[in-house]
């Protein structure tokens, strides 16, 4: 064999450095799945401990309204419902995903159909920065501008339903708004030009045919939306008040899944009923992020438009 | 369209030199198992131009990217690749030196997002060579080879992007002769080209075959015939004739091939 | 009503709507700036916090969320940039990357306080790391994560395919391929998905509460020994962090001037997003021309 029929069959620094490349790719790739499945694993296998080792009762966990871990009720039962927060946090969620969708196609028609330029030129920096300011800064112009007003109006103190939706409402109307746009764009043109060729006016465009066509991706977006509104904490802690009460109206303090968590693990004492419950309320919020992030992708595939 | 006799065909030996031949080559696209190329044997021969014509879709491109194994990651291919008595085609075999000896230029100038310099020495470094004479020398010379140099020579550390697609088009024939290849596979390497960058470009090639052995994919039918020796015609993932280019634009054996060359195809 | 009286009023709801939408971002910003400036001084910038008396300041706050962030930055990068190109350049298309991808997004989908609580669970109790910056900084990084894999793959994908194939043409290996050409092609992409993350990171409290901790202990800007527990450099003090300050002074209400640190801090805070904003955008398009030739 001469030189160069031996460099063709031998491997050369070329083959080395590409078998190098692929373990470390895929080292990292297997990095993060292993830590997905940790994730999932922990919380899971935390959550249920107040089932398996304290032996409460899923439904009354789930159905019960008194929420006093410490303490045990008449029949020598702990006291862990937990409706209360679940009931809170869906009420924000969907309050806030409620008020939020109409501001948000707005924008975004204004961004695509209505002002397609200067709209659009001077719309997206604004989505942005609202993106931008961390949840922190909400709960606390929450806090101080918010709950006064609401007390101002309501008396009480001011925290519960109300002042959460309108915080969750400015910090998801971004994020519906800019996946709104993303869901607007994708209707092709010639779907507008069509409708309007027919003598169709602006609006029955945009009702008939515009957001007919891009709805399985607006859903898309509001129910990203929901997603951040259920799982946001901080903000929501800082204006719900923490109280681990059945709401009974919009403006008394109650408590979400969410700051029932951030209030109280600290304060509990791990491998014990109170802590192992706080726990199970991790595991719902979990599971809740798995439910939303199935429902878009159910409702993605269905809605692909097909041109 | 009118429908070929696939099965009709004129395929030559040329009696010179052979650089590079396959042997019932095959290629399937993706788990499918229609060949998309089916039993093409033809050997090119040494220090010249071999042009590869047909019409869209008749496998000439996806055969010419076979032959330095650029289709490995989507395609299956079977059968020979016979190059200095090596079976190319063969998972033993070590793809990156292949390439090192069988260059490629592509359709559309792919120039790196780097200085002109950098664009022909990024590979030579990778392939081991440091000594900055060496390095200048090379650049100087396979640009002057692709008729670049005298264009270039005063803006080398120059972004490659900022020059014309000619000039881009002739840099990317630079960088394969850097690595001073064997081969220089071409696939229609003058479409997105203006017809003065194309005179250039063919020109160059042709004074390339005192030192390259050239197989050139092209549309242009004008080009084929005044650039190479010989000529392939594909059609239907077949190869229909092969033989010298004259005779292959005058008096063709086959009528597929008579049909495509006088215009009175499809 | 005819269909153009229909179309004026509806034309005129949408101008309406996007108005509030308009005005509540200004309020935002005014209330944000007005409220928030005037108690930005060098004093409150440079001096530590306080908590049972006025006038505290945000030095050790603003330093452990820039020491935290470029923490979090030399975590998270070398995996998000791994795993990209993994996605991006050698992940077929079939079920087992449809599994990875679903992964990826599980874990962008998941609030970021329970990738806190996990990180708490893991590091700070099973691991024994107690409330650290390493804690915190491991926690932001499972946080960070998927956008960061997701803005790189993105970056990576928009190189076009022929800068590839011109590479392996030349004999390079795939990874020379990439390294060499793909990612130097795609570094203002990484760059600016680099900075805006570098954003949310800064803003981040609820996955640090329970990991980075509550406490700024006082800090030796001197001490540069990283294994001594005073050094500003350590890694293993707690260390609360800018947001998460602003969160506690507000809940534990026991700082007499919480609302005016809590507004200077919050605009400190929009300052530096936004700072980080502008660096994105100007970085990007800087890198890019130099790249083109101005072209």
């Amino acid at each position: 064999m001469d030189d160069i029929q031996h460099k063709l069959t031998a491997p050369s620094k070329a083959s080395r450095e590409d078998v190098m490349g692929r373990i470390i790719s895929y080292t990292c790739i297997a990095a993060i799945i292993i830590l997905v499945i940790s994730i999932l694993y922990f919380i899971t296998s935390r959550g249920v401990a107040t089932f398996t080792a304290n032996h409460v009762n899923l439904w009354q966990f789930l159905s019960g309204k008194e929420w006093n871990p410490g303490t045990l009720n008449a029949n020598g039962q702990p006291q862990v419902g937990a409706l209360p927060m679940i009931v809170t946090s869906f009420s924000v969620t969907i309050l806030a995903a409620l008020v939020a969708t109409p501001f948000a196609i707005a924008v975004a028609l204004f961004m695509t159909d209505i002002a397609p330029k200067n709209g659009a030129k001077f719309l997206q920096p604004v989505i942005e920065l609202l993106v931008g300011i961390p949840s922190v800064v909400y709960g606390f112009i929450g806090l101080t501008v918010v709950v006064p007003f609401i007390r101002h109006l309501f008396g009480g103190t001011g925290s519960g339903i109300l002042a959460g939706t309108i915080v969750l409402f400015v910090m998801v109307l971004p994020t519906i708004t800019s996946l709104a746009v993303d869901a607007l764009k994708a209707v092709p043109t010639y779907f507008r030009s069509a409708s309007l060729a027919l003598g169709a006016t602006r609006f029955q465009t945009i009702y008939k045919v515009l957001l007919r066509a891009a709805m399985p991706r607006l859903l898309t977006a509001v129910i990203f939306g929901m997603a951040r509104a259920f799982g946001e904490a901080l903000a929501v802690q800082m204006v719900i008040g923490n109280a681990a009460l059945m709401p009974h109206n919009l403006v008394t303090p109650t408590s979400t899944l969410t700051s029932q968590l951030t209030t109280n693990i600290g304060n509990t004492i791990m491998g014990t009923l109170p802590n192992n419950a706080l726990w199970s309320l991790a595991l719902i919020l979990l599971l809740m992020s798995l439910v939303f992030n199935l429902l878009i992708r159910y409702i993605g595939k269905r809605g692909e438009i097909k041109s | 369209m009118e429908t070929y006799d696939l099965s009709q065909n004129h395929i030559v030996t040329p009696p010179e030199e052979i650089a590079l031949s396959t042997n019932q080559l095959q290629v399937y696209y993706g788990s499918g198992s229609r060949a998309s190329m089916t039993d093409a044997s033809l050997s090119f021969p040494r220090f010249q131009i071999t042009a590869l014509i047909g019409a869209s879709g008749s496998g000439k491109s996806t055969y010419l990217r076979s032959l330095n194994r650029m289709n490995d990651r989507i395609a299956r291919i079977e059968g020979e690749i016979m190059y200095r008595g090596t079976n190319i085609n063969s998972p033993k075999v070590n793809v990156y030196e292949v390439r090192k000896h069988i260059g490629m230029v592509f359709q559309k100038p792919n120039p790196f997002a780097k200085s002109i310099s950098e664009n022909i020495t990024f590979a030579l470094k990778a392939a081991g060579i440091t000594n900055r004479q060496e390095l200048n020398e090379r650049v100087e010379t396979s640009l002057k080879e692709a008729a670049l140099w005298n264009e270039v020579k005063d803006d080398l550390n120059k972004s490659a992007l900022a020059l014309s697609g000619g000039q881009q088009q002739r840099l990317c024939i630079a960088r394969a002769l850097a690595m001073k290849p064997d081969i220089l596979l071409l696939d229609e390497p003058a479409s997105a080209l203006d017809p003065i960058s194309t005179t250039k470009l063919e020109v160059t090639l042709k004074e390339l075959t005192q030192n390259y052995t050239i197989i050139i994919v092209t549309h242009n039918m004008q080009q084929a015939s005044r650039i190479s020796t010989y000529t392939a015609f594909f059609h239907l993932g077949h190869v229909i004739e092969y033989d010298q280019t004259e005779k292959i634009f005058q008096t063709p054996e086959i009528q597929a091939t008579h049909d495509y060359v006088t215009g009175n195809f499809g | 009503m005819t269909p153009n009286q229909t179309d004026r009023i509806a034309t005129q709801v949408i101008n309406f709507l996007v108005l509030i939408v308009v005005l509540i971002l200004f309020f935002l910003l005014g209330d944000i700036i007005l409220s928030g400036f005037p108690h930005i001084s060098w004093h409150f910038l440079t001096s530590p916090s306080s908590s049972f008396s006025a006038g505290g300041g945000i030095r050790d706050q603003l330093f452990n969320s820039l020491y935290l962030l470029v923490l979090t930055l030399i975590i998270s990068f070398p995996l998000a940039l791994g795993s990209a190109i993994y996605l991006s350049e050698y992940a077929g298309n079939n079920w087992r990357t449809g599994l990875i991808r679903t992964a990826i997004e599980v874990l962008s989908s998941l609030p970021s306080v329970v990738v806190g609580l996990f990180g708490y669970l893991l590091f700070v109790i099973e691991f024994h790391m107690g409330f650290s910056i390493l804690s915190g900084a491991i926690a932001l990084t499972f946080f960070n994560l998927p956008l960061l894999v997701r803005s790189i793959e993105g970056s990576l994908h928009a190189v076009p395919d022929s800068q590839r194939e011109a590479g392996i043409s030349l004999g390079l290996s795939n990874w020379r391929t990439i390294r060499g050409i793909i990612l130097p092609a795609a570094l203002p992409g990484i760059l600016t998905g680099i900075i805006l993350s570098a954003g949310r990171v800064f803003g981040e409290a609820a996955a640090l509460i329970y990991t980075a901790g509550q406490s700024a202990p006082i800090l030796n800007y001197s001490n540069w020994n990283p294994t001594d527990s005073s050094s500003f450099l350590n890694p293993m003090r707690p260390a609360e962090t800018l947001a998460v300050h602003i969160w506690k002074v507000n809940t534990e209400g026991v700082t007499p001037d919480a609302v005016s640190i809590s507004a200077g801090a919050s605009a400190v805070l929009i300052i530096v997003i936004l700072l980080f904003n502008f660096g994105a955008r100007a970085i990007g398009n800087h890198m890019y021309k130099k790249m083109t030739g101005g072209k």
